[in-house]
């Protein structure tokens, strides 16, 4: 079994109107020194199965076909085997 | 003939009542609701695909409802020529299943907007448009995520295929930064697939057929798309 944990990112290109309300926040609470903030998600589910190969590949295919949009995001993930 | 539209409901879904009125009721057309766990189209012409906010809007408008188990019926329909109308969250749906190019990404503004939107009627020349009779017609948006985009290749695909149906404009017509109230590339408000026999759109064309509310500029969007399977 893997812990999986996936973080999906907006493509940089990509206009993040929630990032920059954050940012608006952020100056409104004094924090001059915070740019570039980017709202993305964190996903976390468990993976069945003992092969790593396989694992990965799997999540690959979860990704591509519902957790991400390729077409406007990014997706990186880790794996960590738990017992 | 008079041809049968089947309106899809998901969970969320809140326009289909919309739309079923304004096509049985004001329209006179046959219409049925097609339940999204359901896998049978019931010999509908047309799939209208809804407003609302299906699933919640969880993950991303529209992605889970793409799943649907009527959806893969949707899916086969329309590629083999079917004619689907995806209005707002349906827009979003046939984004999410691959039957239309780009995605809607939230409003520049981060608000929800409902108003009435002017929109140039860009193309005339499609299964959905062909009898609108005026340049400029006034419809409903009502959404959170419409602010349209897609890459470079994508918008220049759009542009030389004549795929955009509609632009948010002035009044006049004028489209401009100013008229976009979303923030979408080339103020695209609507868009067809290459083939012509998908349409989505993010204004309600649903929500201005009934003379009842002094606009019933979205008639001749139902209208345009029977006289083409008339025809």
């Amino acid at each position: 079994m893997y812990q999986v944990t996936v973080i999906v990112k907006r493509r940089p290109k990509i206009l993040d109107p929630q990032g920059k309300a954050v940012e608006q926040g952020a100056k409104l609470l004094g924090f001059n020194n915070i740019s570039n903030t980017r709202i993305g998600k964190y996903i976390q589910f468990i993976i069945n199965t003992e092969d790593y190969d396989k694992a990965k590949s799997e999540v690959d295919e979860f990704c591509n076909k519902l957790l991400a949009n390729l077409v406007m995001e990014d997706y990186e993930y880790t794996l960590e085997k738990v017992k | 003939m008079n041809p049968k539209f089947g309106v899809v409901v998901f969970p969320g879904s809140n326009c289909d009542h919309d739309a079923y009125h304004s096509l049985k009721k004001i329209l006179g057309y046959e219409a049925e609701f097609l339940w999204h766990k359901d896998k049978d189209l019931k010999n509908s012409d047309v799939i209208i695909l809804p407003g609302g906010f299906s699933y919640g809007d969880y993950l991303r408008t529209g992605a889970i409802a793409s799943l649907s188990p009527i959806m893969q019926e949707v899916i086969e329909f329309g590629q083999k020529g079917g004619i689907i109308i995806g209005i707002c969250n349906g827009f979003q749906i046939l984004l999410e299943a691959g039957l239309l190019p780009g995605v809607l990404i939230q409003n520049k503004s981060l608000k929800f907007i409902c108003k009435d939107v002017y929109l140039n009627v860009k193309n005339k020349n499609t299964l959905f448009t062909n009898s609108v009779t005026k340049d400029v017609i006034k419809v409903p948006i009502a959404h959170g995520d419409g602010n349209y985009f897609a890459d470079e290749n994508v918008i220049t695909e759009l542009v030389n295929n004549n795929q955009i149906v509609f632009q948010y404009s002035s009044a006049n017509g004028e489209v401009s930064d100013e008229f976009n109230p979303n923030g979408s590339i080339l103020n695209i408000a609507g868009i067809i697939n290459k083939s012509g026999n998908i349409l989505g759109m993010m204004p309600h064309p649903e929500r201005c057929c009934d003379p009842l509310f002094n606009n019933i500029d979205g008639q001749e969007i139902f209208r345009s798309i029977v006289n083409g399977l008339l025809s």
